[in-house]
C-alpha cells in the first residue's frame, strides 16, 4: 500500500516542482470545465494566465492587483509561522484605509508633502491597534485570535459603512454613501507614468525584500518559526508566547492597515463601502500558496492576480461567466494546496506487515 | 405607533423561521468544531446546498428530495475539504477559504439556469414555520445528546481535545474527523436549501449573502454548546428581524451600528467565557485547527 | 424627452461636465459596443436588464455591431481596470451601468478621447461621456395609483434601499398618487441598507405583511418580495424587470427599466457618426420607464385611470410633482398647479407631508 512518509527536512525538489504540478492539475481540471461550458480550454488558458503577461498594460495591472495581497500576506506569514492566527486581516485593511481616508478628507484641499506621510502613520497606527484587540483578549482573556479576529472584520465593515453614510459622506454626493475624491495631495504619486503603478507597489517590493531577511537572518524570524513549530523549544529558549502574539498580530495589523491606505490613496482615491474586495481573506490563502516564505508570498500573489486580471478578460473576451472564473479560481487553490504535501512528506509503497 | 402593535407571536415566527438556516449550519460547523476541525468554507457549502436544493426540487417536484439533495452536495463539498485537510494535509484556514470561493462560484454556475424559476412549495406547518424549523431544534438536541451522553459523541471529542490520546487508544482520527465534516457539509447544505426552498424561495446567485459567516460567529458565541447556538442563532437572526419589524412599526431604527452589535457581543462572549479559565472547561476544542499527522 | 442638464447641477457636477461639446467622428462599418456590470446577469433585477438591453442591440444592428460584457465588477478600482481594457481591446462604445463606475468612467473616458462612455445614473459628464437615467418616478407615480386602489388595509408597504434622491423621490411619487385616489392610505417603509440580499428583503417583505401591509413595493433588486407575496396572496409590483414568473397573482403590474431603445440609439449613433455628449432623463414617453402589463386583478376602472395617467405624463400634460405639495415637515414646496423642477427633483432629500415614517439618519 502507499503510505506517507515525512521527510527529514523539506524537499527542495518538491519545493520547485510542486507548484509545476498544481498549475498542471489546474490545466486540467480547468480545461475540463471550460469545455463543459462550450468554450476553448486552451484559449481560456491563454487569456487567463499568458496575455496578462505579454501586455504592457496588464503587467503593470498585475500589480497593483497584487500589492495588496502580498503586502498583507508578509505581515501575516511571522504570525502564521508562530502558530498566531490573524485571520481579521480584512477588517485592519478597512480600518487602516478608513483612518487614513479620514485624514485625507480632515485636510482637504490642504497641499503639503507631510499629508501621505501622515495618512499612512494614521493607517498603519488603525490597522495595528485593530490587530492589538484580539492581541490583548488574547494574552489577557485567552479568547481565540482566529475567532476575535474574524468578528471584528464584520465589526469594521459595518463602521466604514456607518462612516461613509454619515461623518464622512461627500456633502456634494447626493447622500450617496461615498466619501468626496481626495484631493491631489492624498493621492499617492505614480511611479509608472501612464499606468496607475503607485508608490506603494515598490514599498511593497522592499518589504518582501526586508521580510525575507529578517525570516532567514534575524532573531525574530528564527524566534517566531521555533513558536510555531516547537512551543517547548521555544520557551526554554526564552522565547514568551504572549509577547510574540502580540508582536506578531501587532505586525500583520500594521502591514493591512498600510495595505488599507495604500488602495485608499491609490487606485481607489475615496472611500466607500465597496472598497474592501477580499484582500484581507485572499491574503490569507496567498501566504499559504507561498509556503510562508516572502519570495513564495511574491510568487503567489502575481499568481492570485493573474487569475483575477486574467479572468476579466477572459470574461470579456470569451464570454467566460465570472462564476466560472471563481469556480477556476478555487481549482487552482485546491491543487496548490493539495501538493504542498509533498514537500513535506513523501509517497513510498510498503508491504503490510503480516 | 406602538410597540402594541407588534404581534408577538408573529414576530416569533419570523424570527424562528430566520433563524433556522443559521440553527443548521452552525450545528453542523458546531460538530465539525469539535471533532478539532475548523472548517471555514459553511458559507460555500451553504450556497452549494441551496442551488443543488433548489434543482432537485425543481427536477423532482418534491421539496423533500431537494433536501436529500442539499445535504448530498453540502456533505460532498465538504468531503473535498476533508480530503484536502486530513488526508493531504493542507492548512485548514486556507483550504476553507478556497472552499468559499469555489462553492460560491460552483453555485452560481449551476445556477444560471434555474433564475426565475419557481420550486415546488414547501408544506407550512404555521405561517413562515416549515418542517425543518421544528427539525433544527431537534438536530439540537439530538448534537446534545450525542456530544454529552453517548458513546461515539465522548470519542468524538476526544479526538477534538487530544488527537494524539485518541490516535494512541486505537480511535481513527482522520475517519472519525471526516465523518464529522461530512456531517457538517449535509447540515450546512440543508440550511442553504432552506433559504432556497422556504425562506426566500427562488433561486438567485450569491443569495447566502453572508449568512455562513453568521454561522461561524454563532459556533462561538454558543461556546460550543448546542442550546446555546439555538440561542445564538436566535439573537443574530433576531436583531435584523427586530430592526426590519420595529421600521416597519415606523420606529426608524436601521443602521450599521445596529448591525454591529451581535459581532460586538460574541467578542464580549468570548472574553468572558475565556477569561480565567482553562480551554477545557470553556468548551473550545483543544485541537481546534491543528494538523494531525498519524505518521509522524 | 431628453434634457440637457448641465446648467441644473452645481458645483463639482457642473465642472466636470465640459458642456456637451460635439465631438466629430465618421460613420463606421461595424462597432465594438462593451458592456459591465455592476451585478451578475443573473440577478434578475438590474444587471438583467441592462444585459436585455446588450441583446436587443445586438439584434437591431446584427452583423454591424458585435457586443461583450463582464459582470459583477466592484465599484472602485477593479472598474477603472476593466474600462481600461474594454477601451484599448477597440471597444467604440462602453455602457457603464451602475452609478459608483462614476469617476473611474471620466477617469478613463479622459485616456480614451475617441471612445464614447455611456454612464448610467451618474451626474459627470464630458465630451465624451453621456449619461443616461430613468425617471422611474413617473412608473411610480402610476403604480401609486394602483396600489391607493387596490389596499383594502390602506397600509402600503414600501422597500427602500439607500436613502439617495431617486429612491426618497420613489417613495413620494407613489404616496401621492396613493392618497391622491384613497386619502387614507398609509406608507410603511423599511430601509433594507442593501440593493441585493433576497433574505433580508423576504425578511422585510414579511415584516411589513405583518403589519398589515397588502400591496409591497420596492426599490432594491431581488424578486424576493415578490415571491412572498405571492406565497401571502397580497399584490406587488414588479421592479426593474417584470417578475411575473415570481408572482402571477400577486403581481399588479411593474416598472421595468427598459434600456433597449436608448441603448440601440446610441450604438446606431456611434455608427452614423453621430454621437455626441447627452445627458438624457428618459421616462415614459421614451420607453426607459415602462409600465408592465396590468393583472386581470386589477379593475377595469382603475387600469383605464392608471393608463390615461401613463398617456398624459408621456404626453407632457402631468406632472407626478404638481403642487400644492408641502414638505414633511409642513412647509410649502409646490404652490397649486406648480410643478417641480429638476433640480430640485434630482437631489430630492426630504419627504412630502402625509408620509409618517422619518427618513433614516
Amino acid at each position: 500500500m502507499l503510505r506517507l512518509e515525512p521527510r527529514p527536512e523539506p524537499s527542495r525538489a518538491m519545493q520547485a516542482l510542486t507548484p509545476l504540478a498544481a498549475v498542471l492539475l489546474t490545466l486540467l481540471l480547468g480545461g475540463l470545465l471550460f469545455a463543459a461550458l462550450g468554450k476553448d480550454p486552451v484559449a481560456a488558458m491563454r487569456v487567463i494566465f499568458v496575455d496578462p503577461l505579454l501586455d504592457g498594460y496588464s503587467r503593470t495591472e498585475l500589480l497593483v492587483k497584487g500589492t495588496p495581497l502580498v503586502l498583507i500576506a508578509l505581515g501575516l506569514s511571522f504570525g502564521f509561522r508562530a502558530g498566531v492566527w490573524n485571520i481579521g486581516a480584512e477588517g485592519q485593511f478597512i480600518m487602516g484605509a478608513l483612518a487614513a481616508g479620514a485624514v485625507a478628507l480632515a485636510f482637504h484641499d490642504v497641499p503639503g508633502l507631510w499629508l501621505l506621510p501622515l495618512m499612512a502613520l494614521a493607517g498603519i497606527l488603525a490597522g495595528l491597534g485593530w490587530a492589538l484587540i484580539p492581541a490583548i483578549l488574547k494574552t489577557r482573556f485567552n479568547a481565540s485570535e482566529i475567532l476575535v479576529s474574524l468578528m471584528l472584520v464584520y465589526v469594521a465593515e459595518q463602521f466604514l459603512i456607518a462612516m461613509v453614510s454619515g461623518p464622512l459622506r461627500d456633502p456634494q454626493g447626493f447622500n450617496f454613501p461615498l466619501s468626496r475624491n481626495f484631493h491631489d495631495s492624498a493621492l499617492l504619486p505614480l511611479v509608472l507614468e501612464g499606468s496607475r503603478v503607485h508608490l506603494g507597489v515598490p514599498v511593497t517590493l522592499i518589504a518582501v525584500a526586508l521580510a525575507a531577511f529578517v525570516s532567514r537572518r534575524h532573531l525574530f524570524g528564527f524566534r517566531s518559526r521555533l513558536l510555531g513549530e516547537a512551543p517547548r523549544a521555544a520557551a526554554f529558549a526564552g522565547v514568551e508566547a504572549g509577547r510574540m502574539t502580540v508582536i506578531c498580530l501587532a505586525l500583520s495589523g500594521a502591514a493591512a492597515g498600510l495595505a488599507g491606505m495604500f488602495e485608499a490613496a491609490g487606485p481607489a482615491g475615496q472611500l466607500a463601502p465597496s472598497l474592501p474586495v477580499g484582500y484581507g481573506f485572499t491574503a490569507i490563502i496567498v501566504a499559504f500558496l507561498g509556503r510562508l516564505d516572502p519570495l513564495g508570498i511574491l510568487l503567489a500573489g502575481a499568481v492570485m492576480a493573474l487569475t483575477y486580471v486574467g479572468g476579466e478578460q477572459a470574461q470579456y473576451v470569451l464570454g467566460i461567466p465570472a462564476a466560472a472564473n471563481e469556480t477556476f479560481r478555487g481549482m487552482l487553490l485546491f491543487a496548490l494546496l493539495a501538493v504542498n504535501l509533498l514537500v513535506h512528506y513523501r509517497l513510498r509503497l510498503v508491504r503490510r506487515a503480516r | 405607533m406602538d410597540l402594541a402593535a407588534l404581534d408577538p407571536l408573529l414576530l416569533l415566527a419570523s424570527l424562528l423561521a430566520a433563524a433556522t438556516p443559521l440553527i443548521w449550519a452552525a450545528m453542523g460547523e458546531l460538530v465539525v468544531e469539535r471533532s478539532g476541525v475548523l472548517n471555514l468554507g459553511v458559507e460555500g457549502m451553504m450556497i452549494i446546498g441551496a442551488i443543488a436544493g433548489f434543482a432537485a426540487a425543481v427536477a423532482t417536484a418534491s421539496p423533500a428530495l431537494g433536501f436529500l439533495a442539499a445535504a448530498a452536495a453540502g456533505a460532498a463539498l465538504a468531503l473535498l475539504f476533508g480530503l484536502l485537510t486530513q488526508i493531504l494535509l493542507a492548512n485548514q484556514v486556507a483550504t476553507g477559504l478556497a472552499l468559499t470561493m469555489f462553492g460560491l462560484g460552483l453555485a452560481a454556475l449551476i445556477g444560471q439556469p434555474y433564475s426565475g424559476i419557481k420550486p415546488p412549495p414547501a408544506t407550512r406547518l404555521a405561517g413562515q414555520i416549515d418542517v425543518m424549523v421544528p427539525l433544527g431544534l431537534a438536530l439540537a438536541g439530538a448534537v446534545w445528546w450525542f456530544l454529552a451522553r453517548s458513546r461515539p459523541g465522548l470519542i468524538l471529542r476526544a479526538v477534538g481535545e487530544n488527537h494524539d490520546a485518541a490516535h494512541a487508544l486505537g480511535y481513527p482520527v482522520v475517519a472519525i474527523r471526516l465523518a464529522a465534516i461530512a456531517f457538517g457539509g449535509a447540515c450546512a447544505g440543508l440550511g442553504g436549501a432552506h433559504l432556497s426552498l422556504v425562506r426566500v424561495p427562488q433561486w438567485t446567485e450569491g443569495m447566502t449573502a453572508g449568512a455562513g459567516w453568521i454561522a461561524l460567529a454563532i459556533v462561538v458565541f454558543a461556546s460550543w454548546r448546542p442550546a446555546r447556538v439555538v440561542l445564538g442563532a436566535w439573537l443574530f437572526g433576531g436583531v435584523t428581524i427586530l430592526q426590519l419589524n420595529l421600521q416597519a412599526l415606523g420606529l426608524g431604527i436601521g443602521s450599521a451600528w445596529m448591525s454591529m452589535a451581535p459581532y460586538l457581543m460574541t467578542i464580549l462572549v468570548l472574553v468572558l467565557i475565556s477569561a480565567g479559565r482553562s480551554r477545557a472547561a470553556l468548551g473550545a476544542p483543544a485541537c481546534l485547527g491543528r494538523v494531525f499527522d498519524a505518521s509522524g | 424627452m431628453n434634457i440637457t442638464r448641465r446648467t441644473l447641477m452645481a458645483g463639482t457636477a457642473a465642472a466636470l461636465a465640459l458642456g456637451a461639446a460635439r465631438v466629430r467622428a465618421q460613420a463606421k462599418q461595424k462597432i465594438k459596443a462593451a458592456f459591465m456590470y455592476v451585478g451578475p446577469v443573473g440577478d434578475f433585477g438590474w444587471s438583467y436588464q441592462h444585459d436585455q438591453g446588450r441583446k436587443a442591440v445586438e439584434a437591431a444592428l446584427g452583423e454591424r455591431v458585435e457586443t461583450s460584457y463582464v459582470e459583477s465588477v466592484p465599484e472602485g478600482p477593479d472598474a477603472e481596470r476593466v474600462l481600461t481594457q474594454m477601451a484599448r481591446s477597440g471597444a467604440d462604445l462602453i455602457f457603464a451601468t451602475s452609478f459608483g463606475y462614476m469617476d473611474q468612467v471620466i477617469k478613463v473616458a479622459r485616456q480614451f478621447p475617441n471612445v464614447k462612455f455611456e454612464h448610467a445614473t451618474g451626474y459627470k459628464r464630458a465630451p465624451n461621456v453621456s449619461t443616461y437615467s430613468a425617471r422611474f418616478y413617473e412608473g411610480r407615480h402610476v403604480i401609486g395609483l394602483i396600489a391607493g386602489h387596490m389596499t383594502r388595509t390602506n397600509t402600503i408597504g414600501y422597500i427602500a434601499s439607500f436613502r439617495i434622491p431617486e429612491v426618497v423621490r420613489g417613495i413620494n411619487a407613489a404616496f401621492l398618487a396613493a392618497r391622491s385616489v384613497n386619502p387614507k392610505v398609509q406608507f410603511k417603509i423599511v430601509w433594507v441598507s442593501t440593493w441585493f440580499d433576497p433574505a433580508k428583503e423576504a425578511d422585510a417583505a414579511n415584516a411589513l405583511i405583518e403589519q398589515g401591509c397588502d400591496v409591497l413595493m420596492q426599490h432594491t433588486d431581488s424578486p424576493a418580495a415578490m415571491t412572498i407575496a405571492e406565497e401571502k396572496g397580497i399584490y406587488a409590483f414588479g421592479q426593474a424587470s417584470d417578475m411575473r414568473e415570481f408572482g402571477p397573482n400577486a403581481r399588479l403590474s411593474s416598472i421595468i427599466d427598459n434600456w433597449n431603445p436608448y441603448y440601440i440609439a446610441r450604438a446606431k449613433a456611434v455608427l452614423d457618426g453621430t454621437w455626441e455628449s447627452t445627458d438624457t432623463w428618459g421616462g415614459i414617453a421614451s420607453g426607459m420607464t415602462e409600465i408592465g402589463g396590468f393583472s386581470d386583478r386589477v379593475p377595469f376602472e382603475v387600469r383605464k385611470q392608471a393608463m390615461d395617467a401613463a398617456i398624459a405624463i408621456a404626453a407632457g400634460r402631468l406632472h407626478p410633482f404638481t403642487g400644492p405639495i408641502r414638505k414633511q415637515d409642513g412647509s410649502p414646496w409646490l404652490a397649486p398647479g406648480e410643478t417641480a423642477d429638476d433640480a430640485t427633483l434630482l437631489g430630492m432629500d426630504f419627504y412630502v407631508e402625509g408620509i409618517t415614517d422619518s427618513l433614516p439618519r
